[in-house]
C-alpha cells in the first residue's frame, strides 16, 4: 500500500509522518515514533493496554487509524509526566504497588487521567466501573484503588499548597 | 520487629516502579535494532499430523521476504526437563496440536511475512488425534510420541505409612472425584524475542548471538539455544529486560525464542518474534485439567488417618514440566498437615492440545481444592467447625513429614486464628442470609525447590557486589525481574547489610554476560535463594569495608555498626537510640531518603567539590586523628584504598537435609522452607441465575519475614484474585484439539468490577534460613481461594460443586439435582457437539455449517422470524 504524509499532534508536539493508510495509531506511536510506552496486549481490543487520550477521551489506539487522527490532540502515556518529573497519579501507582510488572500500567493512568479529570472525587464504585475497560493479570486491581485515592489526595495537597501560596 | 531494621520491612516502590509508570522502561517488544527483520510462523491446523512434504519455494520469491526456515535448520530436540527433551522449535515429521510450529518467515514486515505464511505449501497425513487423557491412556497404536506407550509421559506411584491401616481406623471417610478445568496464565505481555548475530570484531565472521527475551529463566534459555543451535553457551548471550508478567509461562523456553534465533542466523540480520494473544494461548503452558479421585479419613474428633489420591493431568502435547507437575500434586498433599499415610497415584497424560506446565502454584492448586471441599464435607459430617477441623491436623515443627518434607517455620496456625478473628467467622459462619455464606480452606507452598531442574551441586543463586569509590553499590545477579519485585528485594537486602541508603544500590539483573548464574524465576525462590545470596555477599564486602574502617577508627571491627549511609563505633554512640551525629537519618514515612538529604550527603563526601577536593577533605580528616564515625562513602574509600578493590561474592544452596528422601521421584516437593496461607471467602450464590459473586476474603499468608509489606500484600492479593478467576470464570474450551477461547474477553480474566475486596494479612514466622527470615509470597495463597470459594458456597446453599470454575451451569446444575428437580437443558436443538459454554449462545458462528437452530427463547431468534 501506498504510504501518505500525514500530521498528528502528540503530547504537544506536531509530527509529520508517511505512513500507510491503514495503519494503526498504536503500531505508528510504537514503530514510527517510538513512542513504546503504549502496550499491544491483545488482537481484539480487549486489555486496554494501549489506551491513549484522543482531545481528552480514552481510547484503544490498536483500533483507530493513524491517518484518522489529524487535527486531534493525542497525549500518550509520556506526555503524562510534567516538566520531566512524575505526575501524582504515576507517583501514586509506584508507590502503593498499582503497577507490578507495569505492562498495563500505562494503559490504566490513561483511563485513570481521564476519570479524574471528569470527577475529581470518584467513589470506589466508579474507581472499579472506570477501570473495567482495562484488564491487569498481577494485582488483582485493590492496590489500584489505593494508589488513585493517594493520587487525589496528594492533587489536592498540592493545589491546596498553590492557592495557600498565593 | 522492623525498628531492628532501616530498610527491610518498610513500605516501599519498587526501584523499578519509574519506568513503568512513565511509559520509559524496555519490554522486548519495544526494543528494535537497525535492519530488524519481523518473524512470523505458521502453525499446525491439525492436532495430530504427519507432516509429507513442505515447500517454501512460493513463499521465498515473494518481494520483501528474506529466509523461510523449517524444522530442517535446527533439529534438535529440546526441552525444559532433562527427562524431557521431546520438543522441536520448528516440526520435522509430525505436528502434534493446533498451533504446533512448522515454519517461520522473516521479511521487511508484518504485512509481508503474514502473506508469505499462505505460500507455504505443506502436504499433511492426518492421524487419530487424543483430546480426553482418560481415552489417550488407553490408546495402542497413532501414538503421540513413539516413545510414550499408552500416551503416558510419567507415572507414579507412592505410599508412605500404611493407607489401608488408617482407612480402616478412620470413623468417616469421604470419596469423590473433583475436576478442575483447564486454565492459563495469560499474563498481559505478550511472549517476544529479538535475536541478533554479532559479527565477530576481530575475524568478521558472524560470531556470537544476542538474544533479548521477555523469560523467567535466562540461563535455561542460553543452555537450550546451545543444545539446539549447537553452538557454545559462551557464545550466546541472553538478556531479560522488563518482562510483563510470567505466572510460569515463561518459565521454560518457549518455542518462539528459539525459532527467533534460528531466523537471525539464516537472514544474518536482527529477527524479532512476538506472538499475537491467540499465540499465547497456543503456546499455553497453564495449568492441566485435573481429575482426581480422592479419599480422606478422619477420626471422630477429626484428626485425618489417611488419604488416598488418583490424579490424572491433560498434559497436552509434550512433556513441559509434566514430571514435575505430576509430582508436586501428590508431594504437597505433605507439609500442610499432618497426615500419617498417604497413597499417591499420579498419571501424567499426553493429549494434541498445547502443552501444559508450570503455572503459578505449581501442581498442588488443583490437588489442594479437591483435599480442603472433602476436608470441608467430612468437618460437615462430624459437625465440627471447618477452623476447628484444620487446626486439628496441624504439624508440631520442626518436623520431617512422611515423605520427606521438612518443616522449620510453620505460620498455618496463626494464619487460621487471624483469618478467623478479621472475618467474624465464629459469629458470622451459617449466620447469614440465604444465599450467603462463608467459607474457610489453606494453602501452602515451597520457597524454591530444593533441588534443581538440572541436577548438580552447582549454587541456585550467586549474586556479585562492586562498590566503587563513588559509593556507588553495583548488585549483579541474575535472578529475573518479571513484576514480583526481586531487583527491589535484592537493593533492599543489599542496602540493609550495608547499612546503606536504597538509592545508593544499582542492581543489574538478567544478562548471561554480566551476572553470574541463577536458575530463574521460578517455584518462588528467589527472594529465598538470590536473598540469600545477595546477603552473603554484602556481609563479605561489609567485612572488608570494616576492616579498613577500624584500622582507621581505631577500633575492633565487632564494635562497627553500618547503619544511616555511615559506619559508627556502637560503643562510644548508642546507635538506634536516636539521632546518629553528623547527619540525621533522613526519608519520609514510606522510606525512602528525601531528595535534601541526598544532597548534603554530596557536599560532605566531595561528590560535588570534585575528586581532587575529596582528597583534600580526607586528609583533612586524617589529621583530625581516629573518630567514631565515617560516612560510607570515607569507609568505602578507606576500604578501597586498604585492599586495592570492593568487591564480594556470594551464592546459595539448599542445605542437604531440605532436599528430601531416596525414593523415586523425591526430589520434588522438598523447599528449604514452606510459605502457609489461610483464607476466609465471603459469597452470595444467587439461586436463581446460579451466578457467584465473591464479596470478601480475607487472606493470611506467613511469608516468614515481609522484606517490604507493599508487595507482599500485592502478591497475596494477586495470588487470591488469580485463584478466583480459576474458581469462578476462567476455563479453556476445547473443541477437536481447537482453542474456542482464544482471547482474554473470552477466557474472561476478571475486570475491576468483578474482582472482590481482598484483605492481605501478614503473618511472619521468622524462617531460620530465609534472608531475615523470608519465605515465598507469591504463589501459596492461591491454592486456598479456590476450596475457600467452594465452601462458602456449600455454606450459602449447600451444595457442593466438584468440579471447578463454577460457572452459573455449574451452579445452577447442581441446585436442581440437591432439589432431585430434572436438569434444565437450554441448550436443547443445539449442535450437540459444541462445546457446553458456547452452546447456550447458540454456537452458531464457530463451526462453519454446523450451526445449530436458535433456542425457542432466544430473542435472536424472534428477531429473526420478525
Amino acid at each position: 500500500m501506498k504510504k501518505e504524509l500525514i500530521e498528528l499532534q502528540i503530547n504537544g508536539r506536531s509530527y509529520e509522518l508517511a505512513i500507510e493508510p491503514s495503519k494503526l495509531l498504536l503500531d505508528t506511536l510504537r514503530q514510527d515514533l517510538q513512542l513504546t510506552g503504549s502496550k499491544r496486549g491483545c488482537d481484539d481490543s480487549s486489555c486496554g493496554a494501549c489506551t491513549v487520550l484522543e482531545d481528552g477521551i480514552p481510547m484503544l489506539s490498536c483500533t483507530m487509524l493513524a491517518a484518522s487522527c489529524e487535527g486531534q490532540e493525542i497525549t500518550t502515556i509520556e506526555g503524562v509526566s510534567e516538566h520531566g518529573s512524575l505526575a501524582a497519579i504515576q507517583k501514586a501507582y509506584g508507590d502503593w504497588g498499582g503497577a507490578q510488572c507495569g505492562f498495563c500500567t500505562p494503559g490504566f493512568i490513561m483511563t485513570v487521567k481521564h476519570l479524574l479529570a471528569e470527577n475529581p472525587e470518584p467513589t470506589e464504585d466508579e474507581i472499579r466501573n472506570a477501570l473495567s475497560g482495562n484488564l491487569c493479570r498481577c494485582t488483582g486491581y485493590s492496590q489500584m484503588y489505593q494508589a488513585i485515592k493517594a493520587a487525589i489526595d496528594a492533587e489536592q495537597k498540592g493545589s491546596a499548597a498553590v492557592s495557600a501560596a498565593r | 520487629m522492623t525498628k531492628d531494621f532501616s530498610i527491610i520491612g518498610k513500605r516501599i516502590a519498587m526501584v523499578d516502579a519509574a519506568g513503568k509508570t512513565s511509559g520509559a522502561g524496555k519490554y522486548t517488544d519495544d526494543l528494535s535494532l537497525p535492519g530488524m527483520l519481523v518473524g512470523k510462523i505458521l502453525h499446525s491446523p491439525y492436532p495430530h499430523a504427519r507432516m509429507k512434504r513442505i515447500d517454501t519455494t512460493r513463499a521465498e520469491k515473494l518481494d520483501g521476504v528474506v529466509a523461510v526456515a523449517t524444522g530442517k535448520d535446527a533439529p534438535n530436540t529440546y526441552g525444559i526437563l532433562p527427562v524431557g527433551h521431546d520438543e522441536r522449535a520448528l516440526a520435522v515429521d509430525k505436528v502434534r496440536y493446533v498451533g504446533d510450529n512448522v515454519a517461520c518467515v522473516a521479511a521487511l514486515d508484518e504485512a509481508t511475512a503474514d502473506r508469505a505464511l499462505e505460500l507455504i505449501d505443506v502436504e499433511y497425513e492426518l492421524l487419530p488425534a487424543y483430546f480426553d487423557p482418560e481415552k489417550a491412556m488407553k490408546a495402542e497404536t497413532d501414538l503421540i510420541h513413539d516413545n510414550k506407550p499408552h500416551n503416558i509421559e510419567k507415572d507414579y506411584h507412592h505410599v508412605f505409612g500404611d493407607p489401608e491401616k488408617g482407612f480402616a481406623e478412620a470413623d468417616h471417610v469421604a470419596e469423590a472425584r473433583f475436576i478442575a478445568n483447564e486454565v492459563t496464565h495469560a499474563a498481559m505481555e505478550p511472549h517476544s524475542t529479538l535475536a541478533a548475530l554479532e559479527i565477530d570484531s576481530q575475524t568478521g565472521k558472524p560470531g556470537r548471538l544476542t538474544v533479548w527475551s521477555s523469560t523467567q529463566v535466562p540461563y535455561y534459555l542460553q543452555h537450550k539455544l546451545s543444545l539446539v543451535l549447537e553452538m557454545p553457551m559462551s557464545q550466546i548471550r541472553v538478556i531479560k529486560p522488563l518482562v510483563g508478567g510470567g505466572f510460569g509461562g515463561k518459565s521454560e523456553v518457549i518455542p518462539l525464542e528459539i525459532i527467533a534465533a534460528i531466523a537471525a542466523r539464516k537472514t544474518r540480520a536482527p529477527v524479532k518474534i512476538t506472538y499475537t494473544r491467540e499465540e499465547v494461548f497456543w503456546a499455553h503452558r497453564g495449568r492441566p485439567r485435573t481429575i482426581i479421585d480422592l479419599k480422606t479419613g478422619v477420626k471422630n474428633d477429626g484428626r485425618i488417618t489417611a488419604v488416598k489420591a488418583r490424579v490424572v493431568q491433560d498434559g497436552g502435547a509434550y512433556c513441559s514440566y509434566g514430571v514435575v507437575t505430576i509430582l508436586y500434586s501428590g508431594a504437597l498433599l505433605g507439609a500442610l498437615y499432618d497426615i500419617p499415610n498417604i497413597q499417591y497415584d499420579g498419571y501424567r497424560v499426553l493429549t494434541n492440545k498445547p502443552a501444559c506446565g508450570a503455572m503459578r502454584g505449581h501442581g498442588t492448586v488443583n490437588v489442594r481444592f479437591a483435599f480442603e471441599s472433602q476436608l470441608d464435607e467430612l468437618a460437615a459430617k462430624l459437625e465440627v467447625d471447618p477452623a476447628v477441623i484444620r487446626r486439628r491436623n496441624l504439624l508440631q515443627p520442626p518436623c520431617v513429614t512422611i515423605n520427606g518434607l521438612r518443616v522449620q517455620s510453620y505460620g498455618l496456625p496463626e494464619c487460621i486464628d487471624r483469618v478467623v478473628e478479621r472475618s467474624g467467622w465464629k459469629h458470622r459462619k451459617g449466620k447469614l442470609t440465604r444465599g450467603r455464606g462463608l467459607g474457610i480452606a489453606c494453602s501452602h507452598y515451597v520457597s524454591g525447590a530444593a533441588n534443581s531442574i538440572i541436577r548438580s551441586d552447582m549454587p541456585h543463586s550467586t549474586v556479585n557486589i562492586k562498590i566503587d569509590r563513588d559509593g556507588g553499590v553495583v548488585v549483579y545477579t541474575g535472578a529475573a525481574e518479571i513484576g514480583q519485585g526481586s531487583d527491589t528485594m535484592t537493593a533492599q537486602i543489599a542496602a540493609e547489610v550495608l547499612g546503606c541508603s536504597l538509592s545508593r544500590v544499582k542492581v543489574v539483573a538478567a544478562d548471561t554476560d554480566l551476572t553470574p548464574i541463577d536458575i530463574g524465576s521460578y517455584s518462588s525462590r528467589v527472594t529465598f535463594m538470590a536473598g540469600n545470596a545477595t546477603l552473603r555477599a554484602a556481609e563479605e564486602v561489609k567485612k572488608q569495608i570494616a576492616l579498613a574502617a577500624a584500622k582507621k577508627m581505631n577500633c575492633a571491627v565487632e564494635e562497627l555498626v553500618f547503619r544511616d549511609d555511615g559506619v559508627f563505633n556502637s560503643k562510644s554512640i548508642n546507635v538506634g537510640a536516636g539521632v546518629p551525629p553528623v547527619q540525621a537519618p533522613g526519608g519520609d514515612e514510606r522510606g525512602r531518603s528525601s531528595p535534601h538529604r541526598s544532597q548534603d550527603q554530596a557536599s560532605v563526601s566531595g561528590r560535588v567539590e570534585g575528586q581532587i577536593l575529596r582528597g583534600s577533605l580526607q586528609q583533612q580528616r586524617n589529621e583530625e586523628g581516629p573518630k567514631d564515625f565515617m560516612t560510607f562513602e570515607e569507609a568505602v574509600v578507606a576500604a578501597i584504598d586498604f585492599h586495592g578493590a570492593l568487591a564480594g561474592t556470594g551464592s546459595y544452596a539448599p542445605p542437604p537435609e531440605a532436599r528430601g528422601g531416596k525414593f523415586k521421584g523425591a526430589g520434588v516437593g522438598p523447599s528449604p522452607a514452606y510459605s502457609y496461607s489461610a483464607q476466609v471467602a465471603e459469597v452470595t450464590v444467587d439461586e436463581d441465575t446460579g451466578e457467584v459473586i465473591v464479596h470478601k476474603v480475607w487472606a493470611a499468608h506467613d511469608c516468614g519475614r515481609a522484606l517490604n509489606p507493599v508487595s507482599v500484600e500485592g502478591q497475596i492479593i494477586g495470588s487470591v484474585w488469580m485463584g478466583m478467576g480459576q474458581a469462578l470464570t476462567e476455563e479453556m474450551v476445547w473443541k477437536d484439539g481447537l482453542l474456542m477461547n482464544p482471547g482474554l474477553l473470552e477466557y474472561r480474566s476478571p475486570s475491576s468490577v468483578e474482582s472482590p475486596e481482598v484483605e492481605p494479612i501478614i503473618v511472619e514466622s521468622i524462617d531460620p534460613e530465609g534472608p531475615f527470615g523470608a519465605k515465598e509470597c507469591s504463589e501459596g495463597s492461591l491454592a486456598a481461594t479456590i476450596p475457600a470459594i467452594a465452601n462458602a458456597i456449600y455454606d450459602a446453599v449447600g451444595i457442593r460443586l466438584r468440579e471447578a470454575p463454577f460457572t452459573p451451569e455449574r451452579v445452577l446444575a447442581a441446585l436442581r439435582a440437591k432439589k432431585n428437580a430434572k436438569l434444565l437443558d437450554l441448550t436443547e436443538g443445539i449442535d450437540p457437539t459444541a462445546p457446553e459454554r458456547f452452546r447456550e449462545h447458540g454456537g452458531a458462528l464457530w463451526f462453519k455449517g454446523k450451526g445449530p437452530e436458535r433456542h425457542a427463547s432466544d430473542p435472536a431468534r424472534r428477531t429473526e422470524q420478525a
